[in-house]
């Protein structure tokens, strides 16, 4: 597939008309690099660049779209939002002045854009539950999950990375067996039963080691007390492990019968610097998509989480909202998760890319 | 998944084509090889014992689910043989009838995420066209969305009624279902047999629905097992958060939250459930597994591998 593209490349440096520069994903365009790395269009002689910039305007294209159904899905939908939100307790007179306090008598468009214009100049709006600003109920939270879901998802991933590589390795022997009989039972759980489990090992039942509900007081953060976040870790990390696990093995098992892996072990290349310096790199490129999925998924796994032990991150906040219709809240939860899961999106592409040696290359 | 009945139904044409006879036996080939592995048939088992205790639990519940019958958190007894529940109710009367919407409502959910995802995935592996793509790109990116927050989402506004429940877990799972069967689609359209059908002027929709869902059937087995485990695991979350049906109507998910302040006096009234639950999810994973390796290969399930395909580095190699 390569060679006609090496004799069609002139010393115009034109482009061969087969060749689509900014189709990334046809194999053409994957097959080509090492044939044609000079006679290319400028924007594609920086890959890297053009991907980050293509994959940050579909990412704001999408922010876009998420916030459109965010706000018809909470505010225009079915009914009423101001009558959701004031339930039985609702009186003609309360209601219409809710209605205009969340300017529900105006048109749709008007509505949308007065609050996405809020949401992007900073002023969110008032709860609907106690009436303080919705930001104040949000940004400490906002911080105690970041914590959570970062300190996760390195356990997580240095774990299932090692975990994964070292059942490759001993493939089909007694690690690899006990581990992914192991995986297997851990994907099936719910969060909230492995939760329960572990509150009835550490903290009630069997032992009194660790604490069961990891209360915070107001103004503190989740690092002021280390040891509430034990727990909520340790049930997320068993949550994503066998996924990371799974596939870099996966990953892993095909580097190590790969044709150039073969190469340097007929070169003589010591069997450590094989796995070190040939299959591993190549085995964690897929890796890091499957990683940069579990950091999405945390973005939805700290919601029950956090409920179980009571930490009061926007997981636990979302729950109240939910079960308060406090709509401002819910909006301002959902666009912030959507963002972090727009963000985490681009940067696993980014990362990948980063990765994989033969996709590095200008084409 | 595990308990579909193999009986033709009499509804069904007389003379069905040889071919799809052959195809019919293929799938059920696959399922008895599955449960004849060690994984499979301890997969089917634990699926299989919660399934009828479930179903069958509401004929033997010794008292009624809502009624106060012992002390709160009372021990268990000869009478209550699971002790009471934070109002007193008799637990084991509660477990008994507490599964069996749980399971209606995951097998329905996985009926909606299937049926939508298929529809979607294969219509755009299969029709290709430039705009689909963009479309199908960005309605993936919406909708797979951490699950639950959809299902919190859709629930903020019109309350949890199990049949909102249903379609919003139902639709969450319609992209994943997508992107797998899109990656399966791919590689069959490019077949002889699939030239040969249009050639013969056989419209598209026909040729998905003759020529390339019958070559789908192993991933959509596996899709179908692996969906109906994250069905009972977000469902019975949900519940668990306080989203399920109306208060005292019994449910596994909703047991094991109400009851765990008392985890020090009964434990039976919150670890009971919460192992119904999980055998039912770790049977229904470990036979889908079983299913896969049967069908699929030992190595890789579908969605690694739609994975790798998303990322180019298949076709690389």
């Amino acid at each position: 597939m390569a060679a006609p593209a090496t004799q069609a490349e002139g010393p115009t440096g034109e482009k061969p008309s087969c060749y689509r520069p900014l189709d990334g994903r046809s194999p053409m365009a994957v097959a080509a690099p090492a044939a044609a790395p000079r006679a290319v269009s400028r924007r594609a002689a920086r890959p890297i660049l053009d991907l980050v910039s293509r994959r940050i305007l579909f990412g704001i294209i999408t922010l876009f779209a998420v916030s459109v159904v965010v706000f018809l899905a909470t505010q225009v939908l079915p009914g009423n939002a101001a009558a959701a939100a004031l339930g039985r307790n609702a009186t003609p007179a309360s209601l219409r002045a809710l209605e205009r306090q969340m300017h529900l008598n105006r048109g749709v468009a008007a509505q949308y854009w007065s609050w996405l214009s809020g949401l992007l100049t900073g002023r969110l709006g008032n709860s609907l539950a106690n009436g303080l600003p919705v930001w104040g109920f949000v940004s400490g939270r906002l911080v105690n999950s970041a914590v959570l879901v970062f300190v996760t998802g390195a356990i997580g991933s240095a774990a299932g990375v090692i975990l994964g590589a070292i059942a490759a390795l001993r493939r089909d022997g007694h690690f690899d067996h006990i581990t992914s009989v192991v995986a297997l039972a851990a994907t099936s759980l719910p969060e909230f039963v492995i939760a329960i489990a572990l509150i009835i090992v550490f903290s009630t039942l069997v032992t009194h080691l660790l604490p069961a509900v990891s209360l915070l007081p107001p103004g503190t953060y989740a690092w002021d007390q280390p040891e509430l976040l034990i727990l909520p870790v340790a049930t997320l990390v068993i949550v994503i492990v066998p996924y990371i696990m799974r596939m870099m093995r996966a990953a892993m098992i095909e580097a190590l019968e790969s044709d150039y892996v073969e190469m340097a072990r007929l070169k003589g290349v010591p069997e450590r610097q094989v796995v070190l310096r040939h299959a591993l790199p190549n085995a964690i490129a897929p890796t890091i998509q499957v990683i940069g999925l579990n950091f999405l998924y945390l973005a939805g796994g700290v919601v029950v989480v956090e409920y179980v032990y009571n930490f009061p991150g926007i997981g636990q906040g979302l729950v109240f909202a939910v079960d308060n219709r406090d709509i401002p809240t819910i909006q301002l939860i959902v666009v912030v998760l959507a963002a972090f899961y727009v963000f985490m999106n681009i940067l696993t592409d980014v990362i990948a890319v980063l990765a994989t040696p033969r996709r590095r290359i200008a084409r | 998944m595990a308990a579909v009945t193999p009986g033709l139904s009499p509804a069904a044409p007389a003379a069905p084509a040889a071919a799809s006879r052959a195809r019919r036996h293929e799938w059920l080939t696959a399922l008895w090889g599955a449960a004849r592995t060690t994984r499979g048939a301890i997969g089917l088992g634990l699926a299989s014992f919660v399934v009828l205790l479930a179903v069958l639990g509401p004929r033997f519940a010794p008292y009624s689910p809502n009624a106060l019958q012992t002390f709160p958190f009372g021990k268990p007894s000869v009478h209550f043989l699971l002790g009471g529940d934070f109002l007193g109710r008799d637990v084991l009367s509660r477990v008994l009838n507490g599964g069996w919407i749980l399971l209606l409502m995951a097998a329905a959910a996985t009926a909606i995420g299937i049926i939508a995802g298929a529809a979607a995935g294969v219509s755009a592996a299969y029709l290709r066209g430039r705009s689909y793509g963009i479309i199908m790109r960005t309605v993936y990116v919406i909708l797979s969305f951490p699950q639950l927050v959809f299902a919190l989402l859709l629930l903020s506004l019109i309350g949890p009624k199990p049949w909102l429940i249903v379609l919003a877990v139902g639709l969450s799972h319609a992209p994943a279902v997508a992107r797998v069967l899109r990656s399966a689609t791919l590689d069959i359209s490019e077949q002889d047999y699939i030239k040969v059908a249009e050639l013969q002027g056989m419209r598209p929709a026909r040729v998905m629905i003759r020529e390339i869902m019958p070559n789908l059937i192993s991933p959509l087995m596996v899709e179908v097992g692996l969906r109906l485990t994250y069905s009972i695991i977000i469902i019975a979350g949900l519940a668990f958060l306080g989203f399920s049906q109306a208060p005292p109507a019994p449910n596994w998910g909703t047991m094991i939250n109400e009851n765990r302040i008392g985890l020090q006096l009964n434990p039976w009234a919150v670890i009971v459930p919460a192992l119904l639950i999980a055998l039912l999810t770790i049977g229904t994973n470990t036979f889908t597994d079983a299913v896969a390796r049967v069908t699929i290969g030992v190595e890789r399930r579908p969605a690694e591998a739609a994975l790798l395909d998303d990322i180019g580095l298949r076709d690389a190699g």
